[in-house]
């Protein structure tokens, strides 16, 4: 752990993590791959999606939870495959009782099947509903400032605008949009969705981002576990580089780095 | 042994039919969620249970009795972004 993570931690819901890195479970070949990629991101919370189980179909199917056990990270579960805000606060509540009154959650709700694209009205109706009941509610929506705030003004603990398209690894389509609604946010602005490789994730925590959550990105490299390791990288390179202020781009230099002065060969 | 009628079948053997993950199930006798966790071979299995669409804590599973008709869901934690 290097010296600087605990002084810069990324508190969400009261909680202080010192990784800002959030990955998915999904999409992995089998659990062994989805435990080594999670360990190589360095990530703290984890989501999970919620599912019917099998009724003995299929007697002794192995448990995610075994590979990704809720006493060594922070189950981050969601509410992937909703449509309507009736579905979502169903899904979280059997969540939370899921993981013993658990209560941070990842809410998203669909619009349709093809892009994935949320929902805003319903994820602002299912939102108040889970606030109310006493849920942290970290949630998924468009990068629009205007519903972001919304979301923050009902109470959630983390607005997460998409990058872009769930799954598609197209990057950060609008990161002018990203940037109003990270300025005026109070509370963690968390990239989720569209990250499709590590320079992504640098450049939404150069922006500004709280954190980055992802899963297609790893999960669908050849190499997942080493593109896990090369997104943790990238968003501590990103913070850092956040932190550290970037010089004003300029399109070009009259000064040079090295000096102008003792030259050879000068009389 | 006189031979039984239908009709004394159904008045001596209730049978419940039950709806679960979305498919039907029948059993022949009345039974809790904790009788039925362990028909479905999920006991110590990291479950949780919905019936017509409230929570059943699990300190409450052998408290509650299932009811001819009810609907049930029954979920893990599965691999998801």
């Amino acid at each position: 752990m290097k010296s600087n993570e605990n002084l810069d931690p990324l508190v969400i819901g009261g909680k202080s993590y010192s990784s800002r890195l959030l990955i998915g479970t999904g999409k992995y070949k089998d659990f062994a791959e989805t435990k080594a990629a999670v360990e190589a991101s360095g990530a703290q919370i984890v989501t999970v999606a919620i599912r019917r189980t099998n009724i003995g179909q299929n007697p002794g199917e192995p448990n995610l939870l075994d590979a990704i056990p809720p006493s060594k990270y922070t189950l981050l579960p969601n509410t992937a495959g909703c449509y309507t805000a009736d579905d979502a606060v169903r899904t979280l509540r059997l969540a939370r009782e899921l993981l013993d009154g658990h209560d941070l959650v990842k809410l998203e709700v669909l619009g349709d099947p093809k892009t994935l694209y949320p929902n805003v009205v319903e994820t602002i109706a299912a939102a108040k509903t889970l606030v109310k009941d006493g849920f942290k509610v970290m949630v998924y929506t468009s990068d629009d400032p205007i519903i972001a705030k919304q979301l923050e003004e009902i109470g959630c603990v983390a607005v997460m605008p998409l990058a872009s398209l769930i799954g598609s690894g197209m990057g950060i389509l609008n990161p002018w949009n990203l940037q109003i609604i990270i300025e005026s946010a109070k509370v963690p602005v968390i990239v989720d969705a569209g990250v499709g490789t590590a320079s992504d994730a640098a450049i939404a925590m150069e922006l500004g981002c709280d954190a980055v959550l992802m899963n297609t990105a790893v999960a669908a490299a050849k190499n997942p576990v080493l593109m896990a390791t090369a997104m943790c990288k990238a968003v501590e390179a990103g913070r850092a580089a956040f932190l550290a202020g970037r010089m004003p781009k300029k399109l070009y230099s009259a000064s040079p780095s090295s000096p102008t002065g003792g030259m050879i060969g000068k009389s | 042994m006189p031979k039984r009628s239908n009709v004394d079948l159904q008045q001596t053997i209730p049978m419940i039919a039950l709806t679960i993950n979305g498919s039907p199930r029948t059993f022949e006798r009345p039974l809790n969620c904790a009788e039925l966790i362990g028909e479905l071979d999920l006991t110590g299995k990291r479950i949780a249970m919905e019936r017509n669409g409230e929570i059943v804590p699990r300190s409450q599973f052998s408290h509650c009795i299932l009811q001819d008709g009810d609907h049930l869901e029954i979920v893990v934690a599965v691999g998801g972004g």
